[in-house]
């Protein structure tokens, strides 16, 4: 069985040793300016040292250029891939076609990663966009487990899914927060809070703390619980799946090099042992939630869950 | 074309600057009923959805019998029909798809509106003949994209909303491709596409026509601090809400039309025949009189008042000028009232007696000031006299919803022509 590999989203350069102890394979890193969502902002002075750093230790580093592009931004887009390609970065993550346009004239031949978030549904999509250049999909997170491991079974492409952690579920480009605050007369307030990650939005009636941020992408709302498969992983295992994912926006270094921790351990149980792994992997799925906040409890996402249209 | 980068906008015709290239007022349809109003009120093009594939699984969808009828009713005004087929599909949507589309290219319209690559390359391949538009659900917001769905072959290109004027003009010079852009209606307040808040919070896929508009609710600020939580809406504050105003771009309709924009469209599949005739109307009007005569063209207050009878929340310009202030969105507040309510719809009208009959949509009686309106006649207001039912019985209101009643009308009046009430 093939050992899929473990990616997460490192929030500096120092984290990315303590990362690599804890077991990650490959790192997901970039600037506000070109990607979205990241747990850390990574200049290109940090992206050329946390690809040395890795590379030494025969990791992978991807960066995120997924943003939605206006005119201003598509214009220096063949710098920055241009720029990656230099840096030697392992492969390009990006859901806007105009990246796919800056490659072809920029950096021709570099590896994509096809991941536009909530758009990624069916594997047909997927093999198109290999056709024009990714060689790996990473899959909306609003999928089942089934129709993961049809997407992967019908892929010409890798595939990649996340596994923990919170996801998007709200990208606006208007200042949302600061229009609140503008509306209730409180103007100090959005300078004070300005890059503010501690706010939610409360959703009395679901009992939901759904977290709210502002950045130069617009503002993002974000799930009320962390998604955690942990007990979950062995069918996706065995269908192949090549890359899980952590993500960790909004979450300390300290939560996620814990997480990374559990997960090495868990896939390398999943493909070395698996009759181990089913033995453990409730202790794992505790060990998981005992790092939760409180109002952040531990769900599985959409793996299992119905949805209707 | 000819490969020219800007198409001919206008000419000098007997000293006078004219617009030659009058862009397309594409309005939507949500039943034959409504696709039949919004070409009469002067529609070039309207877009409905089928039965299967669009983003409004509650719209009154058309099965392919309709869409044929739909079509032909279309040609016999020169207009164009397109087919909304923009969800993102899952694995499980793939199944069926080709028959789909198939149909829909039987029916004979002219374009479908696609998000998903999976649909255009499969319109493509068993639907050749069919136009393929990319939807605002691919959030298209720069000239490099456009660029890259052009090289694909595609038809035309729906901006995404949050797409400026002068983007516009960047995207027009960079790339030869039809422009679509929304001109008038409700809105997301996210990149369409990119908000799931339906999924999590009521189980229903918004990319796949089920968004229960969550975006539109309350909710409190709260912060946390060292796992503390301090309350940011307080007791007796307005809530947090995200709620964006409707869209109007009628002022910038002479902006639009310079930049070569190709079609203009509105929003809402799910709004009444009225609200469809009235907005169709009055865009109709102003792209008209500015291409007649650009240089002594004026906003008339008229069309923003006649905007006013059927909207039933604050407009804004939203992103045309740039990113949208907090006074473009509702707070404390989930709309209003239009100031008209749509009364009646003429069935007929008897020039011997001028006698109008009329289908009932909300209730008037004898007394009522109401106003006329439609495609062909200057609008006037008059009291409505003695109503009487079909078999001449007099009535002392009209009640009943679809009711037929009859009663004397001080102008001529035709078939599919609105009565409204100021309220």
């Amino acid at each position: 069985m093939k050992k899929p590999e473990l990616l997460v989203t490192p929030g500096s350069v120092a984290e990315i040793r303590k990362q690599i102890e804890a077991g990650a394979d490959a790192f997901l890193i970039g600037e506000q300016r070109y990607g979205l969502r990241l747990a850390g902002e990574f200049s290109r002075e940090d992206i050329k040292e946390a690809i040395t750093i890795a590379h030494e230790q025969g990791k992978k580093v991807y960066v995120a250029v997924n943003a939605i592009f206006h005119n201003d931004i598509a214009n220096e887009l063949d710098d920055y891939v241009a720029f990656v390609k230099e840096a030697n970065a392992d492969a390009i993550v990006f859901g806007d076609p105009a990246v796919i346009m800056a490659v072809r004239e920029a950096a021709p031949g570099f590896p994509l990663h096809w991941s536009p978030e909530t758009i990624a549904t069916n594997y047909y999509t997927a093999n198109y966009w290999g056709k024009r250049g990714a060689v790996r999909a990473v899959l909306a997170r609003e999928l089942s487990m089934d129709a993961v491991i049809e997407t992967k079974e019908q892929a010409d492409i890798q595939i990649e899914v996340q596994v923990h952690g919170m996801t998007c579920m709200f990208q606006s480009k208007r200042p949302l927060l600061g229009h609140y605050f503008e509306y209730m007369g409180k103007n100090l307030e959005i300078e004070k809070r300005h890059g503010a990650q501690n706010m939610l939005l409360h959703d009395e009636e679901r009992s939901n703390k759904y977290p709210i941020y502002e950045d130069a992408n617009g503002t993002h709302i974000m799930s009320p619980n962390d998604m955690c498969i942990i007990d979950e992983l062995q069918e996706m295992v065995e269908a192949g799946i090549d890359s899980f994912k952590i993500d960790g926006v909004l979450q300390t270094e300290e939560y996620r090099i814990a997480t990374t921790t559990l997960y090495r351990k868990a896939i390398d149980l999943c493909v070395e042992n698996p009759d181990q792994y089913e033995e453990e992997k409730e202790d794992m799925l505790q060990a998981a939630e005992a790092l939760q906040q409180e109002h952040r409890p531990l769900d599985s996402g959409f793996f299992f869950k119905e949805t209707v249209y | 074309m000819n490969g020219l980068k800007n198409d001919h906008l206008s000419e000098i015709i007997d000293g006078k600057r004219v617009i030659v290239k009058k862009p397309e007022l594409l309005a939507p349809a949500g039943t034959l009923e409504k696709l039949k109003i919004a070409i009469r009120y002067g529609a070039d093009a309207v877009y409905i959805g089928g039965q299967e594939y669009g983003l409004r699984s509650n719209a009154g969808n058309f099965t392919f019998d309709e869409m044929k009828e739909g079509v032909a009713f279309a040609k016999s005004f020169g207009a164009k029909v397109y087919v909304t087929t923009n969800i993102f599909a899952h694995n499980e949507n793939i199944e069926g798809l080709e028959d789909y589309l198939r149909g829909v290219g039987e029916a004979g319209v002219t374009g479908i509106i696609v998000a998903d690559p999976l649909i255009i390359e499969t319109c493509r391949r068993v639907a050749p003949n069919v136009e393929v538009h990319l939807s605002t659900q691919q959030s298209l917001s720069n000239w490099r994209a456009v660029k890259y769905w052009k090289d694909e072959g595609l038809d035309r290109v729906v901006l995404a909303r949050e797409t400026t004027g002068e983007e516009m003009r960047m995207m027009k010079e960079k790339v030869d491709i039809e422009i679509e852009t929304f001109i008038h209606g409700a809105m997301c307040i996210a990149y369409s596409g990119r908000c799931v808040l339906s999924n999590h919070m009521t189980a229903r896929d918004s990319n796949r026509g089920g968004c229960c508009q969550s975006c539109r609710w309350d909710y409190n600020l709260v912060e946390m601090e060292d796992g503390q939580e301090t309350a940011i809406t307080q007791e007796g504050d307005s809530p947090f809400a995200m709620s964006p105003k409707d869209l109007r771009l009628l002022q910038s309709i002479p902006g639009l039309i310079e930049l070569g924009i190709d079609s203009l469209k509105i929003e809402g599949r799910m709004k009444s025949i009225h609200y469809v005739a009235t907005v169709v109307g009055v865009y109709r009007k102003v792209i008209d009189a500015y291409c007649a005569d650009p240089e002594n063209f004026s906003i008339k207050d008229e069309w923003l008042e006649e905007l006013e009878k059927c909207a039933n929340r604050p407009a804004a310009p939203a992103f045309f000028a740039g990113t949208p202030g907090a006074d473009e969105q509702l707070f404390g507040v989930h709309g209003k009232k239009a100031s008209h309510d749509f009364t009646g719809l003429v069935v007929d009208y008897n020039e011997t007696t001028q006698m109008v009959t009329l289908q009932q949509r909300n209730f008037f009686r004898p007394g009522d000031t109401v106003e006329f309106f439609g495609p062909n006649m200057s609008t006037f207001t008059q009291t409505v006299g003695a109503i009487q039912d079909e078999d001449g019985n007099e009535l002392d209101a009209a009640r009943h919803p679809l009711q037929i009643v009859q009663f004397r009308v001080e102008h001529p009046v035709s078939k599919d022509d609105m009565m409204r009430k100021g309220l």
